[in-house]
């Protein structure tokens, strides 16, 4: 390793200058494409990317159904997004690296910055470090590609399994799922592919990071997970954002088919910085008798559109989404959760927490749904918002539709300010009136936290006793 | 040296509306006091008032430790000066562990220096005490994990009082009805665990309607407020008296004051059936 990457000074910045943003210079790109969206600029990707010819016709397909389909007036705010305003595309070194020392060097002090080679020595099987709009930096632990395990960047997966990839790819979310499908699928670049062959159960977390890194980017990265009969996965990602003046559009696909007696679990903290608009479309597609499980942490953002969805296709599938928004100044928060029950015997659960304050918005807006004859199916809503100030805003938008009759659904909803009382009794403590609702809030995302690796559950803690710093007195 | 309370001509209002109409009270550090008094006298108003709940309003007078006004001090600065309330109704904050809670407000409470994020005290030190606390306490050292009285029964949470009372070691304790709502076993464990805890140190001021945590912490003085004043001071038999014969003698002896009383009632009653 080389003695430069992890100076003293760098490490002690540590997780608290995210918020603040920093980003390296950025005319070390070996491609970038011009401003705006046509066929031009899409068969351009393709070509850059040595694409077959399939996805060039996949992607010019995406373009003419987003172009047809309206920007979505519900949720949150898109009318100052301007697509014609944003660079679809930027690769920022050749190739792919094999190892860590081989990662140019500005691009490494970004991720020292971010902890990363800390967090790959402690715990790191696969690092999948997605720099602007390519995956830069990759290493796979070895018995998991003996066990027949793929954990590589999603063009890589289209280059080296070919059958494999176009056998699932676009299966779960088609392009005309939706207007910001339709564009990452005409735009795409960049995410993780994962298969596990059957019965191999992965007992540690596979892990990915991401950075927004160039002003009036877009980041359009595609994920697939096929976690095949027996098998079982936890992935891990997390991303943060140094902070610019003008807006910047993330819009993930994520891909997810749970097959017969698998488990998948996809956890994901994002606290992209306060100008992104972040519409991500994410489902996955649960079979008999598996567990597909959502986590889903967002605390940054200028607006936040997600709403993780699991189909639970044949008996016995469960699911579950555990999510918790944090909606500061300037952002809204508008995620919650689908569940649709295509089967008898299906489970489903979710939980929902948010927090608002300093006039942020935080929605939870969630479906739970059952088709006919989906008889015995049970599902659970639970959604909590605690509210900080009287500026902030909370809302609930919870839709069933059930076209069964033998089955259970049950929605609590709350909502709660910190409590005067709760403040004054930890203050009689001694705690100051900062560090009382800090811990309250804390707490109140406490059920989140404890599912998260040990690393995340640090981080998460840090990044919210930062966000609540200044914000009562 | 003894470190002195001294509540000086306190007026406290809520709502507006005045509650407590002049209190003088002092209590020295190795004391106990007995504060004793009818529902709605304003004993646990005195607590709050002098915890410094922010809807309890301080129109007039003086609240003093060792000379320090604490009238304009938030609560955290009160509890970092040695005051400590033991709640009537302690409050419930899901997902923040007992121990991770009383670490941070320990570090606070002994260190009053201590700003945020500077380093709390040191976790084996801490463990070590807080086990010991509670094994003197009688509770299973798992509660030290468990939510700050997330579904904790009624004596669980007496306990859990008793236990941060224990750990903070205050100057000045002010226990307010904490044997109500507890089994005779229940207010055992506690008083004796009370007991055991004050000393030259401590001094303890004890709300209560009932005798038996007076019974293991016998006080020098007993007070008994009636509509917002303190009416009468006397010893331990005084309490003993009053819990045999109720507070018609002592409103016998005060009729203006328990004519206000009854005023307050039944305005009270009229705002409730309005």
């Amino acid at each position: 390793m080389a003695t430069d990457l992890t100076p003293p000074a760098e490490a002690e910045v540590g997780v608290g200058d995210y918020q603040f943003g920093f980003h390296d210079p950025t005319d070390k790109y070996v491609f970038k494409s011009r401003k705006g969206l046509d066929r031009d600029i899409v068969s351009q990707i393709s070509e850059m990317k040595s694409e077959p010819d399939w996805m060039r016709q996949f992607r010019l397909e995406a373009l003419d159904i987003f172009f047809k389909k309206p920007t979505p007036t519900w949720g949150g705010d898109l009318s100052h997004l301007n697509y014609q305003d944003i660079f679809y595309y930027v690769k920022a070194a050749a190739g792919q690296e094999k190892n860590w020392d081989d990662v140019p060097a500005d691009i490494r002090k970004t991720y020292d910055r971010l902890g990363i080679p800390e967090a790959e020595k402690k715990y790191l099987a696969g690092v999948k470090a997605q720099y602007e709009s390519e995956v830069v930096y990759g290493s796979l632990q070895e018995d998991l590609s003996r066990q027949g395990v793929i954990f590589t960047d999603t063009d890589s997966a289209m280059r080296d399994h070919p059958e494999l990839f176009r056998e699932y790819f676009g299966t779960v979310i088609p392009p005309a799922d939706n207007k910001f499908a339709a564009l990452n699928s005409a735009v795409w670049s960049g995410g993780s592919f994962i298969y596990v062959p059957k019965g191999v159960k992965i007992d540690f977390p596979l892990q990915a990071y991401f950075r927004i890194n160039s002003e009036n980017m877009g980041q359009f990265e595609r994920t697939l997970i096929i976690v095949d009969e027996g098998a079982s996965v936890h992935y891990v990602e997390g991303c943060t954002a140094p902070t610019y003046s003008s807006e910047s559009l993330h819009s993930a696909v994520v891909e997810i088919i749970v097959k017969r007696n698998a488990r998948c679990r996809y956890t994901t903290i994002q606290n992209w910085s306060n100008n992104v608009y972040n519409l991500v479309t994410k489902r996955a597609m649960a079979y008999g008798d598996s567990l597909m499980e959502w986590v889903d942490g967002n605390l940054g953002s200028r607006l936040t559109m997600k709403y993780p969805a699991i189909y639970l296709m044949e008996p016995g599938a469960r699911g579950e989404t555990l999510s918790i928004a944090f909606a500061g100044k300037g952002q809204h928060q508008d995620a919650g959760a689908k569940m649709v029950h295509c089967a008898p015997n299906t489970y489903s659960r979710i939980i929902s927490k948010s927090i608002s304050k300093a006039g942020g918005r935080a929605s939870y807006r969630g479906l739970a749904k059952v088709v006919p004859g989906a008889h015995h199916c049970k599902s659970n809503v639970v959604c909590d918002a605690l509210i900080l100030d009287s500026n902030s805003r909370s809302d609930t938008y919870p839709y069933i539709e059930i076209d069964e009759d033998d089955v259970t659904i049950e929605h609590e909803a709350s909502v709660s300010k910190i409590g005067e009382e709760q403040l004054f009794y930890l203050m009689s403590r001694g705690l100051s009136e900062a560090e009382a609702s800090a811990m309250i809030v804390t707490g109140f995302i406490e059920p989140l936290v404890k599912e998260l690796p040990m690393e995340y559950a640090v981080e998460m803690n840090r990044l919210i006793e930062l966000q609540m710093e200044g914000s009562v007195g | 040296m003894n470190s002195l309370l001294k509540i000086d001509n306190l007026h406290v209002s809520v709502n507006g509306k005045p509650i407590l109409k002049g209190v003088n009270l002092e209590v020295r550090q190795g004391e106990t006091h007995a504060l004793m008094g009818p529902n709605g006298s304003g004993k646990s108003t005195l607590a709050y008032a002098l915890m410094g709940h922010p809807r309890y309003e301080i129109t007039d007078g003086r609240i003093e430790i060792d000379g320090v006004d604490l009238v304009a001090l938030e609560p955290d600065a009160r509890a970092r000066l040695g005051l400590f309330l033991a709640f009537q109704y302690p409050v419930t904050i899901p997902g923040v562990k007992v121990a991770d809670f009383l670490r941070h407000a320990v570090s606070n409470v002994r260190n009053p220096d201590r700003k945020e994020g500077e380093g709390l005290i040191p976790m084996r030190e801490f463990r070590k005490e807080l086990k010991a606390r509670m094994e003197a306490l009688g509770m299973d050292v798992e509660f030290a994990r468990r939510y700050l009285n997330d579904g904790f029964s009624g004596g669980e949470k007496k306990r859990m009082e008793i236990l941060q009372l224990a750990m903070l070691r205050p100057k000045f304790a002010i226990l307010d009805e904490t044997d109500s709502g507890l089994d005779s076993d229940a207010v055992r464990v506690v008083s004796e665990g009370l007991a055991r805890l004050a000393g030259p140190e401590m001094a303890v001021v004890i709300i209560t309607h009932h005798e038996r945590l007076l019974e293991f912490n016998r006080p020098q003085s007993t007070h008994v407020m009636l509509a917002g004043r303190i009416v009468e001071n006397g010893d331990a038999t005084l309490a003993h008296e009053l819990h045999d014969q109720g507070y018609a003698g002592v409103r016998t002896r005060h009729p203006a004051i328990a004519a206000e009383e009854t005023v307050e009632k039944t305005e009270e009653a009229l705002v409730a059936k309005a």
